[in-house]
């Protein structure tokens, strides 16, 4: 398949897809790894000079879209993961993958024992995305890093192969399993690139354990300079927006703002926090009770109460899992909604997210990109016995569920986007997509 | 009387009646059924009837201020107390107009409009009963001025002099206003239909509306489009903490509409798809504001983000004379904060009214959002589409303006 060959390349060399990533492709580099050469070659071309050509290569690769009959069922073929389609899928989001929740987990946990391809460490981190016990932009990224961190410990080049060459291929399986468990974060696409520009830049004078023990530093230092300190950057600048009587609206659960919420409440600010919460997930919740349980004062409520609320609020923080360069924030579905009725009521909204999470990518809705989540969790009601009007919905062919899982946030709702390189306007991301993160991230 | 009326507080202080349709029913009836039993004096009957409805009304308003329905109804009633004895009187006086050669020095107001017939001095009468239009400020000023002199001495002096009559007029006023509470009963029962019967004109083929929690008027709106052939999809928004939507979306599948049924956290996400938003309405203010379940605020910022309609759905009884100060807080109810936290996870930092100073958690559960009438694209009600800016109008055929206060202790 030599036409394919571009292609291939394209993919693995930094074009590895955030959220609806390509599984097609990144299942031919795995299924045929003698595909591998022309791939650390044009990475290693591309990232040398900054050409016209690089600048290209920068432009995102259009994602799979799953309303694509036959590229459908070639992906499927090469799938470790058996999925079944689900019943009643909504027809707008036809170029997303809709499947059976449920259905996957018992089959893959059975076959632990039998996935050649894929390491041990891997298939548990992907196992618990599938079952949604890792959530969240960071810590899924966290704990892909340092399931890759463990396959590469255990990683010998097998005999007449290139450890470049044979890694990358091997990262390239991981990834394609890893995404058929739950389509990709950007944050872990990122991540991912910046693991594969480093394998593609090993030395070749270097022994393979020599090259492992880098690849294992590298790591480290991304997690700990990417995201935990990024984050304590992020705390620190957010913190001195805080003042005291302030009453700050946070929604849903994120990483940094509760952070951010927690060492203001250490250094002894005044302040009061609103936790507004959405079904189905209700990670809110979560929140409330840790802050509740450092001392912090808070006041609970749900999305649909957001205006009654928003009267007493002086200001809205919100995490993100990505900030594209248009100026976009995407994030857990309800942020839009959240920052819509805050800019209405002028109340000011700061983004928190860290850098590494910034994507070239734009978009304008939250429809030609997004995650469809188990639809099922939108027909049950926990604790509310007495809603069951939609038990057996799907056997009406009428009825969907859709259980979309990010939104997109117009960047005129966005005050501001406090990140570890400061705090920045939204019309000032593509700058750090462009200088910094191609300074730091990909060198 | 009493013990119905009694029953009926307990019941709206009980929250026990739900929705604004099933409260303005009631309201009616109970009031049709007090004015059947009320004892009227010979002598100025309307305003006999008019007290007493207003010292129920005041105190079942006060029951639940938070539903609206109950002051409208009462204030419709009043409404149309006024309204019966007007007519009433201005056919006397017509009749008395007829014969007036013989007696001229009892009708001393018949010598300056010598040739006024019945029918014009009732429109003169009623004239009264609202806001001066600005047709009936240029038309003819000595005419609306002096009407009501005209009723009340017409009034005074049937009473005085024919008291043959009187025992049947009386009769007739009450009469007239049961026919009249009757009718308004009706209408408020058969409003979804005459709403529903303008489906047609609003939703078009392969359109996609969205909705957020259950109304009834917006299910049979849906449903009257989809009868009329037309086929189109529906967004149901759950509309928490109730859930309603599920229950709506059942309905609607069951009809065979099209229905996806999405977290309200998605309604910004999904709106961009919609071509139009149709709600329903707790309440209708006078400035076109909108009393509605919560969220729709957000709903509403939503479609004007996307500049898609957002058409509001309100039988008549929904329209309240009132103007809303601060609606989000005074004209809102907080429910309980079960429905969204399980007491029993949080209970060592909720307050629950015993532990002192001031506890760590609060929970917010409001049932009502305001929608101010800028956000507000339609209305549709039983007599057609309206405008928010005309709702104050509308609002003048349905309600006197002495009326808009019915609290006795500001006017005695």
């Amino acid at each position: 398949m030599p036409a394919e060959g571009p292609k291939t390349a394209t993919a693995a060399s930094g074009e590895l897809k955030p959220s609806n990533s390509n599984p097609v492709k990144i299942a031919k580099g795995t299924s045929q790894k003698k595909e591998s050469p022309p791939v650390a070659a044009t990475e290693k071309k591309g990232s040398d000079r900054a050409t016209d050509k690089d600048r290209k290569k920068d432009v995102p690769h259009p994602r799979m879209q799953f309303d694509d009959k036959s590229r459908v069922e070639k992906a499927k073929k090469r799938s470790v993961v058996k999925q079944t389609e689900a019943k009643n899928r909504v027809e707008l989001f036809r170029h997303l993958p809709q499947y059976e929740h449920g259905t996957r987990l018992p089959e893959l946990e059975s076959r632990f024992f039998q996935l050649d391809p894929v390491h041990p460490a891997v298939f548990k981190v992907g196992l618990r995305y599938l079952a949604g016990d890792i959530s969240g932009g960071n810590a899924r990224c966290i704990a892909m890093l340092q399931a890759f961190q463990e396959s590469i410990k255990d990683y010998s080049t097998p005999p007449e192969k290139a450890l470049i060459r044979d890694l990358t291929a091997k990262v390239n399986c991981y990834v394609s399993f890893l995404i058929e468990c739950r389509p990709l974060s950007i944050s872990m696409g990122n991540a991912i690139r910046f693991l594969k520009t480093r394998i593609a830049k090993l030395p070749l004078t270097l022994s393979e354990s020599e090259a492992k023990a880098t690849l294992l530093t590298d790591i480290d230092r991304f997690i700990s300079e990417k995201i935990i300190l990024a984050d304590k950057v992020i705390v620190k600048h957010a913190v001195t927006k805080i003042r005291d009587g302030d009453v700050l609206l946070t929604y849903g659960s994120s990483s940094a703002v509760e952070m951010i919420l927690l060492h203001a409440h250490e250094l002894g600010k005044d302040f009061r926090v609103v936790v507004v919460d959405a079904r189905p997930k209700l990670e809110g919740r979560l929140l409330l009770r840790r802050l509740v349980g450092k001392g912090v004062k808070c006041t609970y409520t749900h999305i649909n109460a957001i205006s009654y609320i928003m009267h007493e609020v002086t200001r809205v923080l919100l995490g993100a899992s990505s900030v594209l360069s248009n100026g976009t924030v995407y994030s857990r579905v309800g942020t839009a909604s959240v920052a819509m009725v805050a800019h209405s009521f002028r109340v000011p909204v700061l983004i928190c997210c860290e850098a590494y999470k910034f994507h070239e990518r734009v978009q304008l809705d939250s429809i030609c990109s997004n995650e469809l989540g188990d639809p099922e969790a939108i027909a049950k009601v926990p604790g509310r016995m007495e809603i069951n009007h939609l038990d057996g919905w799907s056997n009406s062919d009428n009825l969907q569920l859709l259980n979309l899982i990010y939104d997109a946030t117009p960047s005129d709702y966005v005050s501001m986007i406090i990140t570890d390189y400061g705090m920045i306007p939204p019309t000032s991301v593509p700058v750090i997509v462009r200088e910094y993160r191609r300074e730091y991230l990909w060198t | 009387m009493n013990a119905l009326v009694n029953e009926f507080i307990i019941k709206l202080k009980k929250r026990k009646i739900e929705g604004s349709k099933a409260t303005a029913k009631l309201t009616a009836e109970v009031l049709r059924s007090c004015i059947s039993q009320q004892r009227l004096p010979h002598t100025n009957q309307a305003a006999a009837l008019i007290d007493a409805i207003r010292t129920i009304g005041e105190k079942l308003i006060a029951a639940n201020p938070v539903e609206l329905a109950v002051g409208n109804i009462v204030r419709r009633v009043l409404h149309i107390i006024r309204e019966e004895d007007v007519s009433l009187t201005a056919a006397a006086v017509g009749g008395l107009a007829v014969s007036a050669g013989s007696d001229d020095e009892d009708d001393f107001k018949q010598d300056d409009h010598p040739g006024l017939s019945a029918a014009a001095v009732a429109a003169a009468a009623r004239s009264t009963l609202r806001p001066p239009s600005l047709q009936t400020l240029l038309e003819d000023i000595p005419q609306s001025t002096a009407a009501p002199h005209t009723s009340s001495s017409g009034g005074d002096s049937e009473g005085k002099s024919k008291s043959a009559d009187k025992n049947t007029a009386s009769r007739k006023l009450k009469h007239n206003v049961i026919e009249a509470v009757n009718e308004l009963i009706q209408d408020i029962a058969t409003c979804h239909e005459q709403i529903a019967e303008q489906a047609v004109e609003h939703i078009h083929h392969n359109e996609v509306i969205l909705t957020l929690g259950n109304s009834r008027t917006v299910m049979e709106f849906l449903c009257a489009a989809k009868e009329k052939k037309r086929s189109f999809r529906v967004f149901v928004a759950e509309g928490a903490p109730r859930y309603q939507g599920h229950a709506l979306a059942k309905e609607l599948v069951a009809r065979g509409l099209q229905t996806t049924v999405i977290t309200d956290s998605a309604i910004f996400a999904m709106i961009s798809r919609v071509n139009m938003v149709v709600v329903g309405a707790h309440a209708v203010m006078a400035n076109g504001g909108v009393i509605a379940p919560v969220g729709m605020n957000m709903v509403a910022l939503a479609a004007q983000r996307h500049a898609v309609p957002f058409v509001v759905l309100a039988g008549t009884h929904k329209l309240c004379p009132l103007y809303p100060h601060n609606p989000e807080v005074l004209l809102n109810e907080l429910k309980s904060p079960a429905e969204l936290l399980d007491f029993g996870e949080f209970s060592d930092c909720l307050d629950f009214g015993t532990s002192s100073g001031s506890p760590l958690l609060h929970v917010v559960n409001p049932a009502f959002d305001y929608v101010p009438p800028n956000l507000v694209s339609l209305f549709i009600t039983d007599t057609g589409g309206h405008n928010p800016s005309y709702m104050y109008r509308l609002i003048a055929d349905y309600y006197s303006a002495d009326d808009f206060v019915v609290k006795q202790s500001s006017i005695s």
